[in-house]
């Protein structure tokens, strides 16, 4: 029982030393802002794909296979060594906002092709009856997108939008490579500089992560159940 | 061309037809305009200049860098895959059993390692196997990987084959139990082969994630593709080889994204199960 509560002794200096609630703060501003950025990058392209401009929808249909099949890290390590480093493409004067920002814009422009294609499966949810009823009330193309399509498409988007934002949560650890502050760095110094209480760390982080994703998960799917078109 | 491409529009009379044309044109010219503007930017840094590029078409370079990063990257993703999909099958069917105690503890162990960061892990298992010594010290970060990899995405494929089991029509399992099995042999003669084949697009679609996902092997100082790029581009040419890199990587997700859709098309047939891929919900849909 000793050997016991030292090791929990030791694991609290080591919660003393290390901010890890601010580390996982810094995680949830990531996804908080990469979250905006891929939402509107990807409904701008969920737009074009369903547009009937062939050009359109060929350049979204590129951007989406593009990024949906380069690894984030690629991504991630190109901001920062290209775009930071090789082209001096500098966003902000402070080195680290700079690069809390680079991270935000890797993890939008790759999570946007995951946003678009959620959206437009949410569209492909839509029966073509039902547009094809909106025509035969009279409605043209504007109140009939507004008032019929849309509203079920969003529903139906919403279960595979809430896996991307969980998605994007996770994947906010591979800011990391950005050096931004955030958890996966905090966890790795943590312990090389604490390793006698290795698994305490791993676990704080890993139940973190369940703290901040389950809720997630949760309410979307309920949402997405609560707001399902019964048909 | 099918003349409805989408529940939004119908299908365009002439003057319509006028205008997407018009429409379509001023898009290809903004979208040339927006490729030429970055290209020009390009090259005004140097970085089209001929002599950062050519070495990628060069032997040295491919014999060097390229292939043995691709080797390292196909090895950690097969030893993956290979072990994601014991270890789904094995917590899948864990999460299908009616013993309360194996579906309990299968469920936790899913839905835990699915929740967790991938990135997590694999730092967490290559600080661990180095500080445990049980593997040669060099090959800790292989470990890591597959590991971490293996942890994650056999969740996702345990998922996978629940929700391929669920998928499957009520009457094979009732015929199965008509002709006198018991649950756990009507589930493994008739409704996990059944399933399995169904779930192969879907399957292969994970593939791709932990195609992409190894190249997080790079932070933990796993020589796979993406690191041999950085190292060779940390020279100079570091945009052109993490292009190089990236290229490489969309040609083989590419193909295997293709796989799966033609796969599903053609295994449609062969199961009573839906064969469109779907991916499995990356955490607890209902706990």
């Amino acid at each position: 029982m000793d050997s016991l509560s030292e090791y929990f002794q030791s694991y609290l200096t080591a919660l003393e030393t290390y901010d890890v609630v601010a580390a996982l703060w810094v995680n949830i501003q990531l996804t908080f802002w990469a979250g905006l950025g891929s939402l509107v990058l990807g409904t701008v392209l969920a737009l074009m794909r369903i547009s009937p401009v062939p050009s359109f929808r060929w350049a979204g249909a590129a951007y989406v296979n593009i990024f949906r099949n380069t690894p984030l890290t690629i991504i991630m390590v190109f901001c920062i060594l290209v775009a930071v480093f090789q082209l001096q493409l500098n966003l902000s004067s402070d080195f680290d906002f700079n690069f809390f920002l680079w991270a935000i814009i890797g993890l939008s422009v790759y999570h946007a092709a995951f946003v678009c294609e959620a959206i437009r499966s949410g569209v492909n949810t839509v029966p073509l009856g039902q547009a094809e009823a909106a025509r035969a009330i009279g409605l043209s193309f504007l109140p009939a997108a507004r008032l019929i399509v849309l509203p079920q498409a969003f529903r139906g988007a919403i279960a595979p939008l809430g896996n991307t934002l969980i998605a994007l949560t996770k994947n906010t650890t591979v800011a990391t490579v950005a050096s931004v502050a955030e958890a996966a760095g905090l966890m790795k110094t943590m312990i090389e500089f604490r390793p006698d209480v290795i698994m305490a760390i791993f676990a704080t982080f890993a139940l973190g992560f369940v703290v901040i994703v389950i809720p997630i998960g949760l309410l979307t799917t309920w949402l997405s159940k609560k707001l399902a078109v019964a048909r | 061309m099918t003349t409805r491409q989408s529940v939004l529009f119908d299908a365009p009379g002439p003057k319509a037809q006028r205008r997407i044309l018009i429409t379509n044109i001023l898009g290809v010219l903004i979208f040339l305009g927006a490729a030429a503007f970055v290209l020009k930017g390009l090259y005004d840094q140097g970085q089209l200049a001929p002599e950062l590029w050519s070495p990628f078409l060069t032997a040295d370079v491919w014999q060097f860098t390229i292939l043995p990063g691709l080797m390292n990257t196909f090895k950690a993703a097969a030893a993956a895959i290979v072990t994601s999909v014991v270890f789904g099958l094995l917590f899948g069917m864990g999460r299908l059993s009616h013993n309360k105690a194996i579906n309990w503890i299968s469920s936790i162990i899913v839905e835990f390692f699915r929740a967790v960061p991938v990135l997590l892990m694999m730092i967490f298992f290559w600080l661990l196997l180095g500080r445990m010594q049980i593997v040669e010290p060099a090959d800790t970060p292989f470990y890591g990987v597959v590991i971490a990899l293996t942890l994650y995405n056999g969740s996702v494929i345990a998922e996978l084959v629940r929700s391929g089991v669920h998928g499957l029509p009520k009457g094979q399992r009732e015929a199965g139990m008509a002709i006198g099995m018991t649950r756990g042999q009507s589930l493994r003669n008739i409704e996990l082969p059944q399933a399995l084949v169904a779930m192969l697009p879907s399957l292969i679609s994970q593939f791709v994630v932990i195609l992409k996902d190894s190249a997080l092997g790079s932070i933990i100082s796993y020589s796979e593709l993406l690191r041999a790029m950085q190292i060779y581009g940390s020279a100079g040419p570091i945009l052109q080889a993490l292009t190089v890199a990236a290229v490489l990587f969309i040609i083989i997700n590419f193909t295997l994204s293709w796989v799966a859709n033609w796969l599903s098309r053609f295994l449609g047939s062969r199961t009573a199960g839906k064969t469109k891929p779907i991916s499995a919900p990356p955490v607890a849909a209902k706990v």
